[in-house]
């Protein structure tokens, strides 16, 4: 398989990172090769955050190139449209509908776009809106908004399930481990019932 | 087994298979997890020590005393421990030292953006940069052979890349290495100009001995492809290279100092046009153009600013038209921010206010140099916000302007890292201006490390507590005084009357990092009918808080998913438009 590449973005604090070490461990189950980039320091701190997952037979650059990306998990409308140019053609879009406002508009400087949904679905082709986070506070936790997105993505994502299972109960903490499963059961079901993509 | 680690977890896990047993590190993005990790390890001494040259002279000592040693920091932090550095490069090691430095190209949070290799030429240490996590863990294991059989310090260099970025590591054998116990050696360990004079030969000597080494050591390897494009690389730009031209021909330098010049000659040879590919500055490329090679693509195309990608390579060394999307134009930018009930809020609301000129320090409490605060007016680096306002304080006596006493603000990790000593100048060469320290009880932009005024060691045992108002008194300090950011009226009053005092004064504030601790307070709710969308509470710079328009009525909203309650915005609302949730009719 040639590279599979996945572009996880966010706001620092959202669970971006938890997201692609899921994704990361997944692929390494399949026996892939994988690479995966991090930002941490001061973007963390309520900044824009993208982590890069890539996987395949051989991954040399840790880094997605522009016109190179498969898959897009935006967490945020806003910051999924940062990085609409990096999609192929054909590349995928799931992502959250929940606005998370931005200093600058919260102090009255800048307008969050109204029309944010449109412009990603002017920018891209296969693109997935749903509201993630009103999905993650249903499953019982509104942290649990990563594991809905992963849910969500797999439709997109050429991983086996039980790989990713296995990889959640890696990496989730024992006594959340049931409320991210319904989270990703949440999420992998959303787009299966309502066919409306 | 195989598994997936970070440079950093795979440096520590090197480490700690190379038979290591002393760590000390100051924490710095990028290099931070290495000690965290190392933390977690029984049978290994993994400290956080209150600064880098502390940490770098601490781990000389741990190597003098005859256990493989390292020291970890960003590249910054090596500026701190440079004195050290320069002469431990004399007087060679007893049991391995390695020092790891990681630099920050593209400045993802850093103050600068130096190339730390310069350091290992400076100090005449080899330089081993990895390009994955494979080699972070191999080269960590080989810097510790390289430094006892060369009798060196070895600089294990990396980037963000290399250190943040995860991949495939596969594991060897740990080995057990038997303490060499504490030699004394009085030409050898005490560098009296008499002995430095010979060290200094023998450092020489040590370099040629590395050269000769370099030329056939595995970490210097050619990869044969294609002769059209030769190219000369190391660290994480080598990962970029080969994946923009998999068809050329590598010269694959593990170790960028010192060079191997015959090899490099013979590559060059070989090669019908030759590109030197690193990000920062032409380290490799100057030695290779001063070997008199020509060198077809290097900074003359390629950038010495940010970081590289495949796509640039693309660009700037085959010249393909590489046929990109534009990104979406027009977006508003999402900075970083003090997070909702962080302590740091109220300090620069008031600042803000009365605005003083502040000296700034290194960490989260930077981000008051943002809007909506715009409240801090020079940031250089650690400990600098103390000494600075004592040269500003004098500069501005000097010109008889004395009533703009400025304002110092530094953090407790920052303050006990290398501000004390600034406060120690302060008081004693009558400089005069208001000292805030925002001690929240961990060192926070780093992600929460324990430092020697939280009362606890990297590995979480009980440590004696330094109490930052007492020591402040201690050293001559007359004026201390504990703060309350989150009243933010009391704050501002007593700001007034220190400006006006004569003499330094000094804030502290004693509370804890919300993300850290993991504090959470009640939400507060917006009340859109007593609103009357003046944004007065929008100077609080909080992202819970949002101006919306509903019916043709502007009003302020609160987020009850990122509020956390601190209660600043619900201070500067002068219409009781803020209130705690069950307040709400």
């Amino acid at each position: 398989m040639s590279t599979f590449n996945v572009l996880v973005a966010g706001v620092g604090g959202q669970g971006v990172l938890l997201t692609s070490k899921i994704l990361a461990e997944a692929s390494l189950l399949s026996g892939f090769d994988i690479k995966q980039s991090e930002v941490h320091g001061m973007a963390q701190r309520g900044g824009s955050v993208v982590s890069q997952v890539r996987f395949g037979e051989k991954v040399c650059s840790p880094i997605v190139s522009e016109g190179e990306c498969d898959l897009l998990i935006g967490f945020e409308p806003l910051e999924t449209a940062r990085y609409l140019h990096f999609l192929k053609d054909g590349g995928q879009v799931v992502y959250n509908t929940h606005r998370i406002t931005t200093l600058t508009v919260s102090i009255g400087a800048d307008v969050y776009p109204d029309n944010i949904q449109d412009i990603i679905a002017a920018n891209a082709a296969g693109v997935h809106p749903f509201d993630a986070t009103g999905l993650a506070v249903q499953a019982g936790n509104k942290r649990t908004l990563n594991l809905v997105l992963l849910g969500a993505a797999m439709r997109y994502l050429p991983l086996k399930d039980e790989h990713i299972k296995e990889s959640i109960e890696k990496c989730v903490p024992r006594k959340a481990l049931e409320t991210n499963m319904r989270a990703f059961q949440a999420g992998r079901e959303f787009f299966a019932s309502s066919c409306c993509i | 087994m195989k598994s997936i680690l970070s440079g950093n977890e795979a440096i520590a896990r090197g480490f700690v298979q190379a038979g290591g047993k002393f760590a000390s590190a100051y924490p710095g993005t990028p290099s931070t997890e290495v000690l965290e990790n190392l933390s977690k390890v029984e049978g290994i001494h993994a400290e956080w020590s209150t600064n880098e040259k502390v940490a770098m002279e601490a781990a000389i000592g741990g190597s003098f005393g005859g256990v493989r040693a390292l020291s970890c920091m960003k590249h910054v932090g090596v500026n701190v421990a440079a004195d050290p550095l320069l002469t431990v490069a004399y007087t060679g090691v007893n049991a391995g030292l390695v020092l790891m430095c990681a630099d920050d190209p593209g400045m993802f949070s850093s103050q600068n953006e130096q190339d730390s290799r310069h350091y290992a030429r400076l100090a005449k240490i080899p330089c081993i940069e990895p390009s994955d996590s494979q080699e972070a863990y191999d080269f960590t294991r080989l810097a510790f052979d390289i430094s006892e059989r060369f009798d060196t310090p070895v600089m294990l260099r990396t980037t963000t890349r290399v250190s943040h970025c995860k991949s495939v590591v596969e594991g060897g054998e740990p080995i057990t290495v038997e303490g060499r116990g504490i030699v004394q050696d009085f030409g050898k360990y005490v560098m009296l100009p008499g002995n430095a004079k010979k060290r200094h030969e023998v450092v020489e000597q040590r370099t040629s001995k590395l050269k000769e080494w370099a030329e056939t050591a595995e970490i210097n390897k050619v990869i044969p492809g294609s002769r059209k494009l030769g190219i000369i690389t190391g660290g994480i730009s080598f990962q970029y290279a080969n994946e923009a031209f998999p068809e050329a021909s590598f010269l694959k330098l593990g170790m960028s100092w010192p060079l191997p010049e015959n090899k490099i000659k013979e590559f060059a040879a070989t090669v019908g046009e030759l590109a030197v590919v690193e990000e920062l500055d032409p380290f490799i490329e100057d030695a290779v153009r001063a070997m008199g090679i020509t060198v077809h693509y290097g900074k003359g195309v390629l950038p010495v600013c940010g970081e590289y990608s495949t796509t640039l390579l693309r660009e700037k060394i085959s010249g393909a038209n590489v046929d990109k999307k534009p990104a979406v134009g027009g977006l508003i930018m999402r900075p970083p921010t003090f997070c909702p009930g962080c302590s740091h809020r109220g300090l620069y609301t008031v600042l803000a206010k009365l605005k003083p000129f502040v000296s700034g320090d290194i960490g989260c409490y930077t981000l008051g140099a943002l809007p909506p605060f715009s409240s801090l007016h020079s940031c250089i680096c650690m400990g600098q916000s103390i000494s600075g306002a004592h040269g500003i304080s004098k500069a501005l006596e000097l010109q008889g302007a004395k009533k703009q006493k400025p304002v110092a603000v530094i953090g407790d990790s920052t303050f006990l890292h290398s501000g004390l000593t600034g406060l120690m100048n302060m008081i004693y060469n009558g400089g005069d201006a208001v000292v805030v320290i925002m001690n929240n009880d961990t060192t926070g932009m780093t992600g929460g490390q324990e430092h020697p005024g939280t009362g606890r060691t990297a590995k979480g045992a009980t440590a004696p507590k330094i109490d930052i108002q007492t020591l402040c008194r201690t050293i001559g300090a007359k004026r201390v005084r504990e703060i309350d950011t989150y009243s933010i009226k009391e704050l501002e009053a007593i700001f007034k009357e220190e400006m006006e005092a004569e003499g330094p004064s000094v804030l502290v504030s004693n509370q804890p990092c919300v993300l850290r601790y993991k504090i959470v307070k009640k939400p507060l709710r917006g009340n859109a009918e007593k609103c009357v969308a003046c944004k007065m509470c929008l100077k609080a710079g909080c992202i819970g808080l949002s101006l919306v328009e509903k019916d043709g009525k502007k009003f302020v909203e609160l987020d009850p998913l990122l509020c956390n309650g601190c209660g600043v915005c619900m201070q500067l609302c002068k219409k009781g438009a803020i209130q705690p949730l069950e307040e709400v009719v």
